[in-house]
Parts: C-alpha cells; structure tokens; sequence
C-alpha cells in the first residue's frame, strides 16, 4: 500500500455495489435458473422436548411431486456435527437430522424433496411423527440445578464444560472478596437480555446443482463461503474439491448466516436425485427456526469508593445456547473477553457459563457475545452512579481505562480512546463536563 | 391444476407465459420473464422486496395473481433502464449510499417512484408514509429518505443529476 492509497482517509469511499443494487442488478443466490429444478421442504418437530418413537414417511412418499425423501439413516458421513469440530470444539452434538430424540421445536426431522415448493411442502406435511414428549427445560439456572432433564448424554447437567474440567469462561484478577469488603457501598444486580432473531430481508437458502463432472455447484447465501463448503464435506464424507461454492452476496446476515443450516441436506438431495435442489427457508421458518443471538442472565455486583473508584467487580453469567452448542462457547469466551468493560478495575472476577435448555440453538449475531455484556456493564454503572451520588459520564470517564493499564486479562491497554470517546460524546450530546474532566486524556494517569 | 397462457404487459413489452392459474405475478415475473430485481422476502406481502407497478400504482407482487393483472401495465425496477442510463431516483441511491446488502433496494426505489410519480414534491413525512411498506435491515432507513429527498429535488429541477 503506498501513501496514495490512504488518500481515503476522511473522504467519503463510493460503494462498489451500489449501481448494481440500484438497478437491481446484483445476483442473488436464487437469482439463476435451472431447468427441473427441485424443491426441498422440512418436516420439522412438533415437540420442544421429545422421544422418536416411529417416524412414517409413506404418506410423503406417496405424496403428488414429491421425488425423495431423506431421513438421518440417508446420511452418508456424519449423523451429528459441530461447525467448529475442525478447530477441536466439541464434542459433536447436534443431528443434522433428528433421530432418537427432538430437543427443541423447529428441529429438522424429515426433508421433502419435490417438483415444485408447494408438492415439497405439502409432501412434509404429510410425515408422521410420533412423539413420547419428556419435560423440558426452559430456563438457564433451573436447566444446571440438578432436577432438569439432560438434554444430551454430553451434559449430564446441561452445563458446558470448556476443556481442561474448566465450567466456564473465567477470569481472576486480583482479590474481588477483598476489595468488597474493604468497599465504601456494594452495587450488585441481575440482568436478562432476549433471544433477538437477526432477520435478514434475504432468508437463509442455496440451490445444489450436480455437474457431469460429479461435482455439484453450491449457489449460497451463507456468509461464511469457505467454512459452509468444508462443513458440507465433512458431514457428507465427500472431498472438498467435489463442492463448488459460489456465493459472497448476501441479502443481509448479521451472524444469521452461519450454520451451515442448508447447504448440506440440499447437496445430499442433489446427489440423490442428479438435479438441481432448492432449499430457501420461509419467512417463518427464517423467524422460529434460524438460530437467534443468545438470551444472556448476568449477575453483576460491585465494590465501590466514595469518590466514585470501582475497586471489584463479579460477574456470573448464563448463556442460554439451546438445545445445542453450535459457536456458544466461542461466544461466551468473547463475552467474558468484554469484562469488566472498558473501565480499570483492579479486582475482577467473571464466571461465563454455557448452558443448554429446549429452546432453538443460538448463534451468532453482531458482537457475539459482546452485547448482553455491554448492557448489563452500562446500566450496572448508571446505577453505581445513582447509589453514590455522582454524574455517570464522571463516573465513567474516572473509571476509564487509560493507556498502559493493566487490563483483567493482564494485557496492557493500548491505543486507548475511551476517554476522549466519551468527552466527544458529551460534546455531541450537550452535556457540560467540569474542567477536571474535560482534562482528562488517555495518558493522564501515568503521567498524573 | 391445468396451466394456462396468461398474457402480461411487462416493462413495455407483450409477454405470454405458460403458468399455474394461482401463479403470483412475483413467480411469473422472477421465474419464467427472469425479472430477478423482484424478490421475495417473506412471499406474505410484510416486506416489500417484490413491489412493482401495476398501472402506475404500487403492488406488492408476492400478493397479487398473474391472471388478475393481465392487459395492465407492469414495471419492475428493470423497466427503468430501457435505455441502460441510469436514472435519478436510481443515482440519488447511489450518491446517499442508500442501500447495503441491496435485497430491499428494488422495493424501495419502486415504491419511491410510485411515491415521486404521484407526489413530485413530497414532505420528510410523506416520503417515510410512501415507504412504510418497504422494510430495510441494513441502513436504518435514513439514507434511503435523504436518497427520495434528492430525487424529489432532482426531478423538480433544481438541482441537476
């Protein structure tokens, strides 16, 4: 890169693709056409928490268009998977299509393969499942308490173990019990965030086109191309180089995009009848089904001075992952990476729990992890400020970490702008701040 | 169910297709014109990704059947650029980087225009009233107002684009 190239610096940067959305000219996955081409449809579990008891696919067979039907013993490879198996998460936990037990509502059963989307659909209505329903569990700390039902044979408890026996994503930094003594005034309180659905315009979809070559072309939304063609391959027990992905424009993913949701069932399906498949999830499924950001329950509790110094802060957290464990643990390692927020505090001490419950399976969304930190951190320091007395932007920007501080996760703060973030903001927002504060710089501390 | 010949006016030309007498005209348009600016977002008429103009008046396409719009006068954002100049109200999204992922774009420029052809003028709150059948999940909608704003002002010549 020369000096030229960084040029753009403070200049508006023209958006390549915007004529071509403009003119509507952007190819989406489902914008190409192929000739008999197949629909495929989901049969889905009725149950949050269930025993298979008998599956019947005769009906569907029987069905009007319908050309296949495909149930976990058509699977090739693999019958359970996890996305980041190949990075060494584990274990595999989840069916790609159900087969002893259904563990949340939504989940694939029975895909129905047909002429058209409506034979497709009508044909996975007709797939009779019967179910021996078991209690289910929806709630994180009743889920670990002990008296719950284990959803799988991994968790006994429902409770995710890291590796080396660790029970959650931890930190330890100084003496958080101390310092709470030794505290002017204790702050503590528990915080709940919602599944939030990342609802893209586009829903989650590809089209499986099988090749002469015995290659078949993948057209995917997904967003993550490279990782959706691997994890394809893997679970089919088929070479890489057998898939062809094609895919980079995505009409919105948020994180939504990510779990390998469709390619595989649909190349499978693409393999098994020799022509093009579709498999586009329904606004609704798209809503009940695709993986939603975690609900998050956090108990934060703090140990506070007179003159607004926070000296301790313990945060235990519960991320409700769902039935399975897809990126949780990824995301709850994020989530504690977060803490304690961008203050220095010289005692921390964060507990960031896994959890399964019968609930859809979580994924990522914007800020993995991060934004239920956030929340409960903020808020948590409105009400620090309220208890003794102060201005939260004062209280924020006393506790704001400065360069060469040491961070919880003993790293030196680098580059910090926390300070001058928050002056520019009370700046924008009107809000006056005393003399004292408008001096306070990201290097004050060493210097003062 | 038999299929039959539905004859449609599309973007100014005869078009004869051979399709399901329940076939919406957002399957006729995408699948047998290959008019894929139309999309299909939720195919329940919530999200406005497939609108088009049906004699000038908007339509949400997912809603509306083929057979029910024939010998009327179709425009789907294609039909714009008959000419492959791009037009005003399709610069005015370019230059406010009115679109991100671009899948709610087509929607949206078609219900601006069908706004801006009714109303040349428009106020701020007439602009946010004529796209209320539009959903975006990527820009926060403020730059697709600003992008109509300038179109608006555009067409009414005072300023040149």
């Amino acid at each position: 890169m020369s000096m030229k190239d960084l040029g753009v610096v403070g200049r508006s940067v023209g958006q390549r693709d915007l004529e071509s959305h403009a003119r509507g000219q952007t190819a989406y996955y489902e914008d190409v056409h192929y000739p008999r081409m197949l629909h495929l449809k989901m049969h889905r579990s009725a149950e949050p928490h269930a025993r298979i008891v008998s599956v019947d696919t005769s009906a569907a067979e029987a069905s009007p268009g319908v050309v296949c039907v495909l149930t976990h013993e058509d699977l090739p490879g693999k019958k359970v998977w996890n996305g980041l198996a190949a990075v060494g998460v584990g274990p595999e936990d989840e069916p790609i299509l159900a087969f002893d037990k259904v563990r949340w509502r939504g989940e694939p059963i029975v895909a129905v393969v047909g002429e058209s989307a409506e034979a497709a659909r009508a044909g996975a209505a007709k797939v009779k499942v019967e179910y021996d329903p078991l209690p289910g569990v929806f709630d994180v700390e009743e889920a670990i308490a002990g008296a719950a039902p284990a959803l799988t044979a991994h968790w006994p408890r429902n409770h995710y173990i890291y590796p080396d026996d660790h029970a959650a994503a931890q930190i330890r930094f100084g003496d958080v019990e101390k310092a709470f003594a030794e505290a002017d005034h204790i702050v503590e309180d528990k915080y709940q965030t919602s599944p939030i659905e990342q609802a893209p315009m586009e829903t989650n979809g590809c089209i499986a086109r099988p090749g002469g070559d015995g290659r078949i072309t993948v057209h995917t939304n997904t967003q993550a191309v490279h990782f959706a063609r691997d994890n394809t391959a893997a679970i089919l027990d088929i070479a890489p180089g057998r898939l062809r992905f094609l895919g980079g424009t995505v009409g919105g993913g948020f994180g939504g995009k990510v779990d390998v949701a469709v390619e595989p069932i649909s190349v499978l399906a693409a393999m098994r009848t020799g022509r093009p498949v579709k498999f586009k999830y329904t606004r609704e499924e798209e809503m009940q089904v695709s993986s939603t950001r975690s609900a998050w329950r956090l108990y934060v509790k703090d140990g506070v001075m007179n003159d607004g110094r926070i000296t301790a802060r313990k945060i235990t957290s519960y991320q409700d992952s769902g039935a399975y464990l897809r990126f949780s643990s990824y995301g709850s390692m994020k989530h504690a990476g977060h803490m304690p927020g961008p203050y220095t505090i010289p005692n921390v001490w964060v507990d960031a729990h896994v959890v399964f419950t019968n609930r859809p399976p979580s994924s990522a969304m914007r800020g993995f992890g991060v934004m239920a930190a956030s929340f409960a951190i903020e808020v948590q320091m409105d009400k620090v400020a309220k208890t003794i007395g102060m201005d939260p932007w004062q209280l924020r920007l006393l506790n704001a970490y400065r360069n060469d501080d040491m961070k919880a996760h003993r790293k030196e703060v680098e580059d910090g702008a926390m300070v001058e973030t928050i002056q520019a903001a009370a700046r924008l927002a009107g809000k006056e701040l005393p003399a004292a504060y408008q001096a306070m710089t990201s290097w004050d501390r060493k210097a003062g | 169910m038999e299929s039959k010949l539905i004859r449609l006016t599309v973007n100014g030309r005869e078009e004869a297709v051979v399709a399901d007498p329940l076939a919406t005209l957002q399957d006729v348009l995408r699948d047998s014109l290959e008019l894929t600016a139309v999309k299909s977002g939720c195919g329940q008429g919530g999200c406005g990704s497939c609108s088009v103009l049906v004699d000038g008046e908007l339509r949400l396409s997912c809603l509306t059947l083929a057979e029910r719009v024939e010998g009327a006068e179709i425009t789907t954002l294609e039909g714009l650029n008959e000419t492959n100049a791009i037009v005003p109200l399709q610069q005015a999204f370019v230059e406010n980087y009115a679109a991100q992922c671009g899948y709610c774009t087509a929607g949206m420029v078609m219900a601006a225009k069908a706004l801006l052809d009714r109303n040349p003028a428009p106020s701020r709150d007439e602009i946010v009233e004529g796209l209320s059948g539009n959903l975006c999940r990527c820009t926060g909608f403020a730059p697709i107002v600003r992008a109509v704003e300038q179109a608006a002002r555009a067409l009414s010549g005072e300023e040149a684009s």
